[in-house]
């Protein structure tokens, strides 16, 4: 059953994600690419990639494209519910005990317990992507790009929106520029 | 009446809030706060606590929270509706374009230079995370609750939800008698 499917990889990481949409992706990655097997690892990141260019909450966007995938508009509306209902219910619900919640000792200890758990998955995202990266581009092209991407968004501050739609452009062209120079060096030897 | 400034306020934030459900919140917070007065500064702070507290897309459950408040239930699915529909839909549809071209130079050329972009942007959010931990618990704990974590995710291949879950204990249980 593939809404059951969709049901329970959306429940599971919108009531685990904590930290925000963009510490959920790890989650969400794991039930679509590892666990149900929906997409391969490679289209999952560019799907990804694409979803950064565009606003918006991000896990939303890409629950939203997964249900898509697997079941058409209902698919999507179902995995959309799916991951927000529980925590936006929840929020309804404890708008009286906003005060106590909010400002308990135990619950704030338990969240900042998770954070770190979640800081490791997105560190072995990033490093599966790097990798990713220099597969396809060799060591050098793709440490320098990597590190460049770094410098823009972290010491420059261009919009991660931007970074991304920079390096699409050229990602374009890629591949005819290669062939291009390759060509040259074979009839120039 | 309520329920077009709701949508309408929702839509904006999120349309102009690039980077993610985060980088919207100061969007949300001028809608809420400045142009409609649906809750004060100190009420914005206690819900945007509690909805930190909560897990899930953090735009999502201040839409839900402030959209039931102002206009019910309709409020709720209006606000939910503005926030998540129209960012949507636009993935689905530019991800429909790119999966049907998946064979071409140009869409596999971008495939692939994406992929540091995307590495950068997660080594990123690493560390804004592990200083986050760093500033809740101190190193010590942030450093043994991600080795832990890593050798049970990496080494024995545990579902991500039973780690978070161990950790969800640990920190309710342990943590607050260390302090």
């Amino acid at each position: 059953m593939v809404y059951k499917e969709i049901i329970i990889a959306m429940c599971r990481s919108g009531i685990l994600g904590f930290g925000g949409g963009p510490s959920v992706i790890p989650l969400i990655r794991y039930e679509a690419v590892t666990k149900f097997k929906w997409l391969d690892n490679d289209e999952f990141g560019e799907i990804l990639a694409i979803a950064n260019t565009l606003p918006g909450p991000i896990a939303t966007k890409m629950a939203a494209y997964l249900g898509y995938r697997q079941k058409g508009i209902l698919g999507a509306i179902v995995s959309v519910l799916a991951h927000i209902l529980p925590t936006c219910l929840a929020m309804v619900v404890l708008i009286s005990f906003i005060n106590v919640v909010s400002h308990s000792a135990v619950i704030t200890s338990m969240v900042s317990a998770v954070i770190p758990v979640i800081a490791v998955m997105l560190g072995l995202m990033a490093y599966e992507f790097a990798e990713k990266a220099i597969k396809g581009l060799g060591i050098y092209v793709g440490v320098a790009l990597t590190l460049i991407c770094l410098f823009l968004l972290q010491y420059i501050s261009i919009h991660p929106a931007i970074v991304v739609l920079i390096f699409l452009t050229y990602g374009a062209f890629h591949f005819n520029l290669k062939d291009r120079i390759f060509h040259k060096k074979e009839r120039g030897m | 009446m309520i329920l077009i400034s709701i949508f309408l306020s929702f839509l904006l934030s999120n349309i102009f809030g690039y980077g993610g459900g985060p980088a919207s919140i100061p969007l949300m917070y001028e809608e809420i706060v400045n142009r409609y007065n649906w809750l004060s500064n100190a009420e914005f702070s206690n819900m945007l606590a509690l909805g930190n507290a909560l897990p899930g897309p953090i735009a999502t459950k201040i839409a839900a929270y402030v959209g039931f408040g102002i206009g019910g239930w309709w409020g709720f699915i209006v606000a939910l509706a503005a926030t998540v529909i129209p960012s949507a839909a636009a993935l689905i549809f530019l991800a429909n374009i790119m999966s049907k071209h998946r064979d071409s130079k140009i869409v596999k050329g971008m495939a692939l230079l994406v992929q540091p972009v995307i590495a950068a942007l997660m080594i990123i959010l690493t560390f804004e995370m592990l200083q986050d931990s760093y500033i809740s618990l101190g190193w010590i704990q942030t450093a043994a609750i991600a080795v832990i974590s890593f050798a049970l995710l990496q080494k024995f291949k545990v579902h991500p939800a039973i780690v978070i879950i161990l950790a969800f204990a640990y920190g309710g249980i342990v943590v607050p008698h260390l302090n």
